[in-house]
Parts: C-alpha cells; sequence; structure tokens
C-alpha cells in the first residue's frame, strides 16, 4: 500500500514536472537577441549580406533528450533589409519575394537528430514565396544558462543554403547567385 | 518674340520651359516604366534609375523656377472666345498639373532617400535625404509615385487635347500662342 503511494506520488510529480523538462523557449526578438540574416553572392565578386528584422517564434529543447526538440518561427518577409531601400523595395516586389501577394513565411521542424556534442541537423518545413519545402539546417547549440536577470535562456546557431528556384524565385542574378546562404542565431528565454 | 510676356503673348523663357517640360515629363515617363522592367544584366539597370533621378532633380528645381517666374510675369489675358466656364476649367487643369507633377516628384524623392541616402544629380551635387526611415516608406511612397504619374499623364494628354481642340475646332490661337505667336 505504501508502496503504491508513494509511486503515486513519484508518477505525479513526474508528470507535474514534464512542462519544466520539455522547456519550451521563446525567441528573444524583443531584446534583438535573434537574427535571420542572409547572404548571397554578388556577380562572383563579393557577398552581400541582409537580414529580416521582423519574426518571432519558439522552441522546445531539452539537453537530454534533444531529439525530441522542435522548432517554430513566423517570418515577415516584408521586413527584409539589405541596408538599401531601393534595393529592398526590389527584393519585395513580384521579381522576388513577392510580399504582396506571400506575406508570410514560415518554418515548422518536423525532426531533430543529435550529431556529436552540442550539434545537430534540424529538418523542417520552410515556406517561402508560397511555396513548402523541406530544408534541413546544420545547429549548433552554443550555450545556456541563467542570465543576470532572472530567466534562463539558450542559444543556437544555424546555417543552411537555399536554392531560390527551389523556391519559385526566378529572377536571375547570375550564375554565382543561385543560392543564398542563411546564418540564423536563435536565443530563447525559458517559459515559466 | 520677345523674351518677356506681355498681355498678348507667352514670353520665349516661359515658352522653352513649357515645352521642355512636355518633353521631360513624357521621358521620364517612359524611362520610368522602362528601367523597372530591365533584367539584372541590362547595361541600363542601374544608368536608368540614376538618370530618371538625376533628370527628375532637375525639373523639380525648373518647376520652382518656373512658377516663381510665372509669379513675376503673369500670363497673357485670356483670348475672349473662350467662354468663362472655358477659363475655369483651364485654371484647374493647370494648377492640377502644376500640383501633380511637384507632388510625383516629392514622392519618387522620398523612394530614394527613404534610407537615408542622398539623391546624385549627375555626379555633379546631391541632395540629402529629409524625411526618412518611416516603415515601408520606399514601397508606399513607390506606390504612391507610379499612380500620381499616371494621373499626371493622363491629366497631360487631356491637356494636349483641349490644345488641339482650341486649334483644329475652335480655330483659336490658344496652341500657336504658346507657340510664340
Amino acid at each position: 500500500m505504501k508502496k503504491t503511494i508513494l509511486t503515486t506520488l513519484l508518477l505525479t510529480l513526474s508528470i507535474l514536472a514534464v512542462p519544466a523538462q520539455a522547456a519550451d523557449y521563446d525567441i528573444d526578438t524583443k531584446g534583438a537577441h535573434a537574427f535571420i540574416q542572409f547572404k548571397i553572392n554578388h556577380l562572383g565578386f563579393s557577398w552581400l549580406v541582409g537580414r529580416f528584422n521582423k519574426f518571432d517564434g519558439h522552441f522546445s529543447y531539452d539537453e537530454k533528450k534533444a531529439n525530441a526538440s522542435s522548432v517554430e518561427v513566423n517570418i515577415d518577409p516584408a521586413s527584409i533589409d539589405s541596408n538599401h531601400a531601393e534595393r529592398d523595395k526590389h527584393l519585395r516586389s513580384k521579381d522576388f519575394l513577392d510580399v504582396e501577394k506571400f506575406p508570410t513565411a514560415k518554418f515548422v521542424s518536423t525532426g531533430y537528430k543529435a550529431k556529436g556534442k552540442n550539434k545537430g541537423v534540424l529538418k523542417g518545413k520552410l515556406t517561402l514565396h508560397g511555396v513548402t519545402k523541406e530544408i534541413s539546417i546544420n545547429v549548433k547549440h552554443i550555450g545556456a544558462g541563467n542570465d543576470p536577470w532572472g530567466n534562463y535562456r539558450a542559444g543556437f546557431e544555424g546555417s543552411t543554403t537555399l536554392t531560390l528556384a527551389d523556391f519559385g524565385i526566378n529572377y536571375n542574378l547570375g550564375p554565382a547567385s543561385r543560392t543564398v546562404e542563411m546564418f540564423l542565431s536563435v536565443e530563447g528565454i525559458r517559459r515559466k | 518674340m520677345q523674351w518677356r510676356t506681355t498681355t498678348e503673348r507667352w514670353g520665349l523663357l516661359t515658352i522653352l520651359i513649357h515645352w521642355l517640360t512636355a518633353l521631360t515629363v513624357f521621358s521620364l515617363f517612359g524611362l520610368g516604366l522602362w528601367m523597372v522592367s530591365l533584367d539584372y544584366y541590362h547595361a541600363w539597370y542601374r544608368q536608368g534609375p540614376n538618370l530618371h533621378k538625376s533628370i527628375g532633380i532637375l525639373l523639380f528645381i525648373l518647376t520652382l523656377l518656373r512658377l516663381a517666374w510665372r509669379r513675376i510675369e503673369g500670363r497673357p489675358a485670356a483670348l475672349s472666345s473662350h467662354t468663362a466656364r472655358e477659363q475655369r476649367l483651364a485654371h484647374l487643369a493647370h494648377v492640377m498639373l502644376y500640383l501633380l507633377m511637384i507632388s510625383v516628384m516629392v514622392f519618387g524623392y522620398l523612394i530614394s532617400t527613404a534610407d537615408g541616402r542622398a539623391i546624385e544629380v549627375f555626379g555633379l551635387f546631391s541632395v540629402p535625404a529629409t524625411l526618412h526611415g518611416i516603415d515601408k516608406q520606399e514601397d508606399i511612397a513607390g506606390v504612391i509615385h507610379l499612380w500620381l504619374a499616371v494621373t499626371l499623364i493622363s491629366l497631360v494628354v487631356l491637356h494636349a487635347a483641349a490644345a488641339v481642340k482650341h486649334h483644329f475646332f475652335d480655330r483659336d490661337r490658344t496652341l500657336t500662342r504658346m507657340l510664340g505667336r
């Protein structure tokens, strides 16, 4: 009898403890500790670097059960910023992102595979320019811990290469500029 | 032909500015529509917008000088064959032409200066940004710039049609006066 009570108690405790273990994080876009950057080759001569300024999202991560990790990010494609208004206007137009027709972009993970210490591959569906496609992101866990202001944070970096034509973006920027490299820097604040 | 405007005739300077403006407005409209359709490797991909902006700024300056000159010069008296209603409509159309021209150019300026960059005019001088940094300023200003330009060209066509009508149907001096007669 005592054993049963103890078991029940432990079981209840473990269930109650689940939310804490699953560790859901909100991406710290408010404090801008998250970045969606891209770089694309210019004519084969140099890199053009830009970013998306508006996005939000959350992820679930547990160091001990890394393969159960999941991420969801919503991106406002109209917030593209290459530090040049005329170019950004062009990038938002029908030639590229066509943000009037496709006002949202989204990444939803479908699985995570840990590969070695603090590294892994995140698979998921990216919806961009109205096209949804499975992509893989190489992820590196950088660090986690208590911040000085009472929250627990975890941070990652990710990188992937997207082929513009895969997402129906066919404007000819030249042979060196068919793909765009993404660099993602994500810091999340653990939900309380 | 005389330089200054009299009660009978337009002055030569006013006439030159009028036709130069007409030529420039049409050229800028055509250039503007064409340049945004060019692919990245076209020789005019960069040259087109640079020319469009430089000429636009010069036309803006010319238009301000023109308005000042008009104030100094006054204008010839309306032809006696024009009815009061015709005169009122013509005056309204002219005011609208000026307003549209000025606003098209202002909104064009707001596209290129949306990120705080200046507009270079043929590499001779540059016009600094003033109002900038509004969220999606370049996109909003772009849409307004295009539709104001379309409206302006429509009104220009009406303006020209009216001149032709006065010349061939009413057989008055409206058009020939703008040719210095």
